[in-house]
């Protein structure tokens, strides 16, 4: 098992962009006919006038800079980072579709490769006729496809539509079709793109499933990329964060992902928290948001473990005495609806009802205790209102937290469980 | 678990026979799918391999046979034509669907590798299959002039050089196509120029008349098509008509292989970026 699968050594990938290729002949030709005629390169012209060193930064990309890693056999890695990182062009490297600028890649066994799935399929032809020609496509041997192939088609559950052209089928089931026969490649190394983003839920499961049982079975190393970072985190251990063509960090894949979720989504959301903040106005001026912060119990603002508890702390300011005053927080679980899961207010503990606010600077804080939500998005609303009078907020302040169960209530199953949350329950069993 | 190392770097790939025969199984498949997908999409299936040379020669005898009276050194004419237009086709189809295989296999060579000669070649051996279907067709024609007697049987043991004639039109097609769809990688605007070259080509080509009725002074360059000397071969060696040097078949194979290698050298080197600028 310590062997080594893959390594990459300072694996860098340019593209050119602007006027190098030129494109058509006909400009090459006009190219040529000006240095015939010992006149300037009509298409150099506008650079030559510039500073040559900013022209030439500019009109070179590096999608990879010096990428060095090693993955050892039977691993299965994921390859995180935003659109454009380089993950697509590192895999398309490895897959041999285009080959690096500098540095190299060594690579045992033999690799599959599955940046998309059903390429080559023929409407016109059968699915067997279908699965046979993907399947060599992909780069098994006849014999081999021919040996799998009930298994691929029981996997697909197309029994009845063997014979039948795939432009006949329905796009769920050419899907089926289409990773049956991939999830049956018998490889070394497979290389998988974020492919799982088609077909349904269920289908995205047994995939998930098959690809696992063989990559645990026979030591086969995986290198898979999705957005999905729950099914990333449910297969595989270990992974790489891609920013801007570099490495950004390798290592286990919880922290990657939670290194990865920070990246992505506290910068986003936080600007539009801030934002969201500044542009709100109470048209009584009775209270200004100084600032509303989450700190969770590590690191990541947005992203946080089932089990994290979540604290909130909002900063505020009363501009007069007020009789009444509640501020809190809406929850709402984001499924296909937003479901109202519960309403919670700063004076909840409080003895007396309808305390006395007086004017002054504030800071309420909430702990929401850990394992109570379940993997998935939840949106926090900021509410404030006076009791049996008005609400001051209407939407105008919300964010979204990300929970995903690492090492919460039910990760020992990888069932989804129905419900909008998921508390930990106080459960005894014993023998009578 | 194999202990093959590969090791993937910038360098440009080296063609490797060993590689091609691993994926032969994958070029049996495309062949069978182009022969498939074919015939399942048209109504008319199979049968559209004779109507294009069915009508084409019905064209040739219109236009060259009675409106300009060209000799068909008296053979029948409908039997002359076509024995030039199917052999001239099988050039053409694999010279034009050589030259697009990059660009029409994008969405393919995009996703997966797989080594991108097996594409031309299974090009080379569809079209193979459709010469088969209509030299089928020629041999009705010629069982029947024989029959009526429009001809006399004069097939001796030349005969065997018919598949070597074939493989230089499909290896001509094949060289010339490499080339070309490699540097339409670069020159989008060359493709256009094929089609239309391909056309003008066939007129400097002995389809349409016999090497001896060219005028003197383009005799030459006419029978330097090596093109040209195919069909004359292929018509001498089926009708003992026609004009053929044995010299020009030593050249042919020279140019052939120049050729050839040139263009598996070029197709090699585009062949790993060329997805970058497609």
């Amino acid at each position: 098992m310590t062997e080594i699968a893959l390594r990459v050594e300072g694996l860098s990938k340019m593209y050119q962009l602007g006027e190098i290729g030129t494109g058509t002949l006909s400009k090459d030709i006009e190219r040529w006919w000006f240095r015939v005629r010992k006149k300037e390169d009509p298409f150099l012209k506008i650079g030559e006038i510039n500073d040559r060193s900013s022209k030439s930064s500019s009109e070179v990309v590096w999608s990879l800079k010096d990428i060095n890693f090693e993955i050892q056999q039977g691993e299965s890695v994921g390859i995180i980072g935003r659109n454009g990182a380089g993950k697509s062009t590192l895999l398309k490297i490895l897959s041999r579709i285009t080959s690096p600028t500098l540095g190299k890649a060594l690579i045992k066994g033999r690799v599959a490769s599955l940046l998309e799935v059903g390429t080559g399929f023929h409407p016109e032809l059968t699915g067997r006729e279908n699965i046979y020609l993907n399947g060599a496509i992909l780069g098994m041997r006849k014999s081999e496809i021919g040996k799998n192939f009930d298994a691929i088609v029981e996997f697909a559950g197309i029994e009845r539509y063997v014979d039948t052209p795939v432009k006949r089928y329905s796009s769920g089931m050419y899907v089926r079709l289409a990773f049956a026969v991939a999830a049956f490649l018998d490889s070394d190394i497979l290389i998988v793109d974020e492919v799982l983003a088609v077909g349904d839920a269920e289908f995205q499961r047994k995939c998930l499933g098959k690809m696992k049982e063989v990559s645990r079975g026979q030591g086969r190393t995986i290198l898979f990329v999705s957005h999905n970072m729950g099914s990333i985190l449910n297969f595989c251990q270990k992974g790489i964060l891609l920013d801007k063509g570099r490495i950004l960090d390798m290592s286990d894949i919880q922290s990657v992902v939670k290194r990865y979720t920070n990246l992505t989504q506290s910068s986003t959301n936080d600007e539009s928290l801030q934002n969201q903040i500044k542009s709100f106005n109470d048209k009584r001026k009775l209270i200004t948001i100084e600032s509303i912060s989450i700190v969770g119990s590590n690191q990541s603002i947005y992203f946080l473990n089932t089990s994290d508890s979540v604290k909130i702390r909002i900063k505020y300011n009363v501009t007069s005495e007020v009789r009444g005053l509640r501020i809190g927080f809406d929850v709402f679980y984001k499924g296909e609806i937003d479901y109202h899961i519960f309403r919670t207010f700063h004076d909840e503990n409080e003895t007396t009802a309808q305390g006395v606010t007086f004017s002054g600077n504030y800071e309420s804080s909430i702990t929401v205790n850990g394992d109570l939500f379940k993997s998935g998005e939840y949106k926090f609303v900021f509410i404030a209102g006076i009791y049996n009078s008005h609400m001051i907020t209407t939407d105008e302040i919300s964010f979204l937290l990300t929970f995903e169960n690492i090492d919460g209530v039910n990760n020992n199953y990888k069932d989804l469980r129905p419900g909008v949350i998921m508390p930990r329950n106080d459960w005894k069993t014993i023998k009578k | 678990m194999s202990d093959e190392v590969r090791i993937i770097d910038s360098k440009h790939g080296k063609p490797s026979l060993f590689e091609l025969w691993r994926f032969k199984d994958l070029l049996f498949l495309l062949v069978r799918r182009d022969f498939v997908a074919f015939y399942k999409q048209t109504v008319f299936g199979p049968l559209w391999f004779f109507i294009q040379p069915l009508f084409t020669t019905f064209v040739f005898i219109l236009l060259f046979g009675n409106i300009a009276k060209i000799s068909t050194e008296g053979l029948p004419s409908s039997l002359f034509y076509l024995s030039g237009i199917i052999l001239w086709s099988y050039f053409s189809d694999c010279l034009i669907k050589t030259s697009t295989v990059l660009r029409d296999n994008a969405h393919i060579f995009g996703k997966v590798y797989f080594p991108r000669m097996i594409m031309p070649i299974s090009i080379v051996l569809s079209n193979l299959i459709k010469f088969g279907a209509q030299f089928i067709l020629f041999i009705l024609f010629y069982v029947y002039y024989l029959i009526s007697g429009g001809i006399k049987f004069d097939i001796g043991y030349t005969f065997f050089l018919l598949p070597i004639l074939l493989l230089f039109m499909g290896l001509w097609g094949l060289g010339l196509g490499l080339i070309i769809s490699a540097l339409t990688t670069k020159y989008r605007d060359l493709s256009y120029l094929v089609n239309f070259g391909v056309q003008l080509l066939m007129y400097a080509t002995t389809v349409a008349y016999p090497l001896s009725a060219a005028p003197e002074k383009f005799k030459f360059l006419i029978s330097i098509n090596p093109m040209s000397s195919i069909i004359e071969c292929f018509r001498l060696i089926l009708f003992d008509v026609g004009s053929f040097e044995w010299q020009l078949l030593i050249i042919q194979v020279l140019m052939i292989l120049l050729t050839l290698s040139f263009g598996i050298c070029i197709f090699f080197y585009v062949e790993r970026d060329f997805m970058d600028t497609v």
